[in-house]
């Protein structure tokens, strides 16, 4: 492997007192330089969030506590064994059944789309935030008690796993999670070992069905976003505003930026969701490109090392599910700033731990948890 | 689980690492794949992008100019500024707009036509975060109660515009006209020159009647401009650079409010028109028709009921009687037809005709009547004036022919719109031999001659009219054309000779003759306007006219008291004072006034009495 010098730097200390902090968080069963890199990716979207959101203290400290309750949950999630993640699979995937069909009979929601699920005594939560992570947990639960390379008569059964949960969320609707869950199952099978020639009529078949989508599955909001993404100008204030908007503010910023908190397009709010889903725009237009590689960088260095964990897990359950968390912590990266600079149509996703949000930042945190638990977690 | 066991551990793990691997691969080509699309829009389209946003950041704005004002003659003023607020919604910042709307509805009212009208503006394609109005000139004690609970409204706000007032109402709603919104019609026709495209950029107002109109380029002014940097919504944040629109220019008429408020009042009752010129500039004094509106409905929209109620109300409020309203002359044009048969040397102030109550052409068998039945007996042309005797003026008129009247009541001004700067003035009709070819494809007859010596038949007169050729008789023929501005921005505009030539008559003294007998209108105790007398400050010379409104057929006996009121005779006066020295003239009209002595005429004489007994104010 060409960059297996670069693993060993990252894997190992290279100086006594980070040997010794890394031991002390080894008993803990977290990574040390795993929960440097979130600390440093949490501190840098807070700043960004505080110049996305229009220098709203408010929002920044109720983000900082989501990302509090989000290192606690990564800690708590870190210190349970796979066991017993393994145990619970199957039942959390029944609830997690149940949940989605309550939210499709008595869901709340806005827009003609219902993704809430108001439980009495407890916050409203989308059922969907939760599949994202037990449907991985699900998938790598079975395909762990099945012979690898797989079989194909257990990856059609695992893709029914997958199936079930993705057809319940196309029908809230919400294309773009159920998008992404159905990636997260599949990222499963191709980890156990699925056939390239298998992957190859896979996509084949996808290809094939994207079609068929636009006719038979996609509503018409998501017709038009799709419309909008080919050709922007066509709307340019209704639809396209936010595109043509983000992209002006990406490309204004140039190499260097406008400064911080100087951005035109932000700062004068031409830049909608600018503390959501297009906050990359913030960053680009106020830091530059030297900025939004920084960002990517350490987005690149996280997947890495989260990639480099997942392969240390000592059993097949943990490197599987270890594996699709990390890969589909990339993709929402990739989908999200691919999105707001105008490479992918407009899907409601979050940029990771930037992105103001309570329920993504706990939901991603509790993931980097479930990872670390898998590759730190000793056999007994 | 157990069966992990038997497993071959190391090639699972080799497996698992040679697809992370290859992960790993397509992770950092996707990324790059990122890089290459942020460096292509933040290196390659930099600079489209930069002037995109610079374009979105700073906004030149043109600055509406501040409407010139107008003053009458004595430095009231007519017509102002006036700051009005608007309250506004951003709808992307309503949370709920039905509570919004009806808790505003609760704190100060929205009508229904509010409601629709801004559904129907938010249907409108808009920027958005772009502010809608929802309601116009809010109260001082509405504006404070929006900005009390501004809290519990987001988006909501009031915005301030300068709006057109007419301080004085109705009393000058149908002179100085008013402005509205620029409709679409007005748009295309500004947009179609560059020029005044540019001039009206930020303008909402336009002069739509009355001298507001005639005078919309003096009174509009020249826009300024700014650059501004605004936020998404349009909102100014800075302004960069500044050059200050210039203002219109103020225009003082010669209006005079005093004399605009009597005739308001003493025309109160009635439907009719006032109109007084003095003599010596031609200005216009005062313009007057009865009833009126409040013009300022009319600026920033009137309501359907109230435009309704105006338009349906039988009296025609909208209607300006003075300029437009057409009258038959009547007895009023005995003097302009005696000046010109005596000068025409057709009779002469010496003869006589013996009056037998009956007027008869040669071989035609119609009678024409006298307003009194057993006649006058012997009359010569002054007492014909004094008592308004109509076979006098048959008889002259049928003498002189249409061919010499026409042309001599024509300078006059009788068929012509004379004024400067009445727009829209009706311009009358003087019926002559080719008018009646035209109109009615037939001959004159020696009948028509007949009519026209009492004023009546075809001739229509405005009441601005029968003023200019009052004003003129009372000059001595001398024409100095009626005008409404005296002065621009303070500067006096010269007396500009009209176009109009001055009459020359072959005896003078025919002026003062008929300038007696008009005074004996009054003063004489057979005159028809001898009612004045009570009153009488300054020396006044008129004539009353009565104006048939149904055609009384021979023989019927006309019973007024029969006849609905708004059959009765209309009631005319004119006259000028005082007579040694004429500064004023004066033409009075009231609908259905039945007698011209009773009711214009006193009309005339308090307006006449105040104007002269203090010019100088109150």
């Amino acid at each position: 492997m060409s960059n297996s010098d670069f693993t060993r730097t990252l894997g190992s200390g290279i100086h006594p007192g980070f040997d010794r902090g890394k031991a002390l968080f080894t008993r803990i069963h977290l990574d040390l330089l795993l929960v440097i890199l979130l600390l440093v990716l949490c501190l840098a979207g807070l700043l960004i969030l505080y110049t996305g959101s229009g220098r709203d203290t408010h929002m920044l400290v109720r983000q900082a506590v989501h990302m509090g309750i989000g290192l606690l949950g990564m800690g708590l999630a870190a210190q349970l064994p796979p066991r017993f993640y393994q145990m619970i699979a199957p039942w959390a995937y029944l609830l997690a059944l149940v949940a989605l069909i309550s939210v499709l009979i008595a869901g709340v929601g806005a827009k003609g789309a219902q993704r809430w699920l108001a439980l009495p005594g407890l916050p409203r939560f989308q059922p969907s935030e939760l599949v994202k992570l037990i449907l991985p947990l699900t998938v790598a639960w079975y395909m762990a008690r099945r012979p690898v390379p797989p079989h194909i008569t257990d990856l059609l059964k695992a893709s029914g796993l997958i199936v079930i949960p993705t057809i319940l969320i196309l029908k809230q609707p919400d294309l773009g999670t159920s998008l992404l869950i159905s990636a997260s199952g599949l990222l499963v099978l191709f980890f156990a070992g699925m056939a390239w020639k298998l992957i190859g009529s896979l996509i084949a078949i996808v290809s094939a069905c994207a079609p068929l989508m636009w006719f038979f599955v996609m509503h018409d909001y998501q017709k038009q976003r799709v419309l909008t993404f080919l050709n922007p100008e066509s709307d340019p204030l209704g639809s396209g505003w936010n595109i043509i908007q983000s992209k002006t503010a990406i490309g204004s910023g140039g190499i260097e930026g406008k400064g911080f908190m100087q951005g035109t397009q932000s700062q004068l709010e031409f830049l909608p969701e600018s503390h959501t889903d297009f906050i990359i725009a913030v960053l680009a237009e106020e830091l530059g490109l030297i900025g939004v590689l920084l960002l990517l960088v350490l987005y690149f260095l996280i997947i890495f090392r989260c990639l480099v964990l997942s392969s240390r897990s000592e059993t097949l359950f943990g490197r599987l599910l270890a594996g699709s968390l990390s890969v589909t912590f990339f993709i929402y990266v990739f989908v999200n700033i691919g999105m707001v600079s105008g490479i992918l149509p407009v899907v409601g996703v979050p940029l990771p731990l930037v992105s103001y949000g309570g329920t993504s930042v706990v939901s991603l945190m509790t993931a980097f948890g479930l990872i670390m638990s898998m590759a730190i977690h000793q056999k007994r | 689980m157990w069966e992990h066991s038997f497993r071959d551990k190391s090639a699972e793990v080799k497996l698992f690492r040679s697809r992370a691997a290859i992960l790993g691969l397509i992770i950092f080509a996707l990324l790059g794949v990122l890089v290459w699309r942020m460096a292509y829009l933040q290196i390659t389209l930099y600079e489209k992008y930069q002037n995109l946003s610079e374009n979105n950041r700073i906004k030149i704005q043109p600055l509406p100019p501040k409407r010139g004002l107008i003053y009458d003659r004595n430095g009231e003023l007519l017509a102002e500024n006036v700051p009005s607020y608007s309250l506004t919604l951003v709808p992307e910042r309503v949370r709920n707009m039905e509570d919004t709307l009806n808790f505003i509805d609760d704190m100060i009212g929205i009508s229904e036509r509010d409601r629709e009208q801004l559904e129907r503006r938010l249907e409108l394609r808009r920027r958005p975060y772009e502010p809608v109005v929802l309601r116009h000139q809010l109260t001082e004690v509405e504006i404070a109660k929006v900005m009390v609970n501004r809290v519990y409204l987001p988006g909501v706000d009031v915005e301030a515009q300068l709006v057109r007032h007419y301080p004085q109402g109705e009393t000058f709603a149908h002179v100085l006209g008013y402005v509205g919104r620029i409709n679409q019609r007005e748009q295309n026709h500004l947009d179609t020159d560059i020029d005044t495209k540019r001039r009206y950029s930020a303008t909402q107002y336009i002069g739509k009647q009355g001298i507001e109109k005639r005078y919309e380029s003096d009174l509009h002014g020249e826009p300024g401009y700014q650059k501004v940097e605004t936020n998404a919504r349009g909102r100014i944040l800075r302004v960069l650079e500044q050059s200050d629109p210039t203002p219109g220019q103020d225009l003082t008429l010669h209006l005079d409010s005093r004399l605009q408020r009597l005739a308001q009042q003493q025309l109160a009752n009635h439907r009719g028109a006032l109109v007084a010129i003095e003599v010596k500039t031609g200005g216009i004094l005062s313009l007057y028709s009865n009833p009126g509106f409040d013009p300022n409905l009319f600026v920033t929209g009137i309501s359907h009921t109230d435009y309704n109620a105006l338009r349906d109300n039988p009296d025609l409020p909208l209607f300006d009687r003075a300029i437009r309203g057409r009258y038959p002359p009547a007895s009023t044009l005995k003097p302009f037809i005696g000046i010109g048969v005596t000068d025409l040397g057709v009779t002469s102030w010496s003869r006589t005709i013996f009056d037998t109550g009956s007027f008869m052409l040669e071989n035609s068998s119609r009678v024409y009547r006298d307003w009194k039945r057993q006649g006058h007996g012997e009359v010569n042309l002054e007492r014909a004036i004094v008592e308004s005797c109509d076979v006098y003026f048959y008889d002259a008129a049928v003498r002189a022919g249409i061919d010499k009247l026409d042309p001599f009541l024509a300078q006059f001004g009788f068929g012509q719109n004379l004024a400067i700067d009445v727009d829209n003035a009706f311009s009358g009709l003087l019926p002559g031999r080719e008018w009646k070819r035209k109109h009615y494809k037939a001959s004159w007859y020696a009948g028509d001659t007949v009519n026209l010596g009492i004023g009546q038949g075809y001739m229509q007169v405005t009441p601005l009219q029968l003023a200019t050729a009052t004003a003129l008789m009372a000059n001595r023929g001398k024409w100095v054309a009626p005008r409404l501005l005296s002065a621009h921005s303070g500067q006096h505009e010269a007396i500009d000779e009209s176009e109009a030539q001055d009459i020359k008559l072959n005896n003078e003294d025919n002026w003062d003759h008929m300038f007696e007998a008009m005074r004996k209108v009054i003063s004489s105790p057979h005159g028809t306007a001898r009612v004045l007398q009570k009153h009488l400050e300054f020396s006044i010379a008129g004539k009353t006219g009565t104006a048939q409104v149904v055609g009384i057929k021979q023989d019927e006996e006309y019973d007024s008291d029969a006849l609905r009121e708004r059959l009765r005779d209309h009631a005319l006066f004119i006259a000028f004072a005082p007579v040694e020295d004429p500064q004023i003239a004066i033409a009075v009209v009231v609908e259905n006034g039945e007698s011209a002595g009773r009711t214009a005429a006193p009309i005339a004489q308090s307006v006449i009495n105040l104007y002269l007994s203090g010019s100088t104010g109150e």
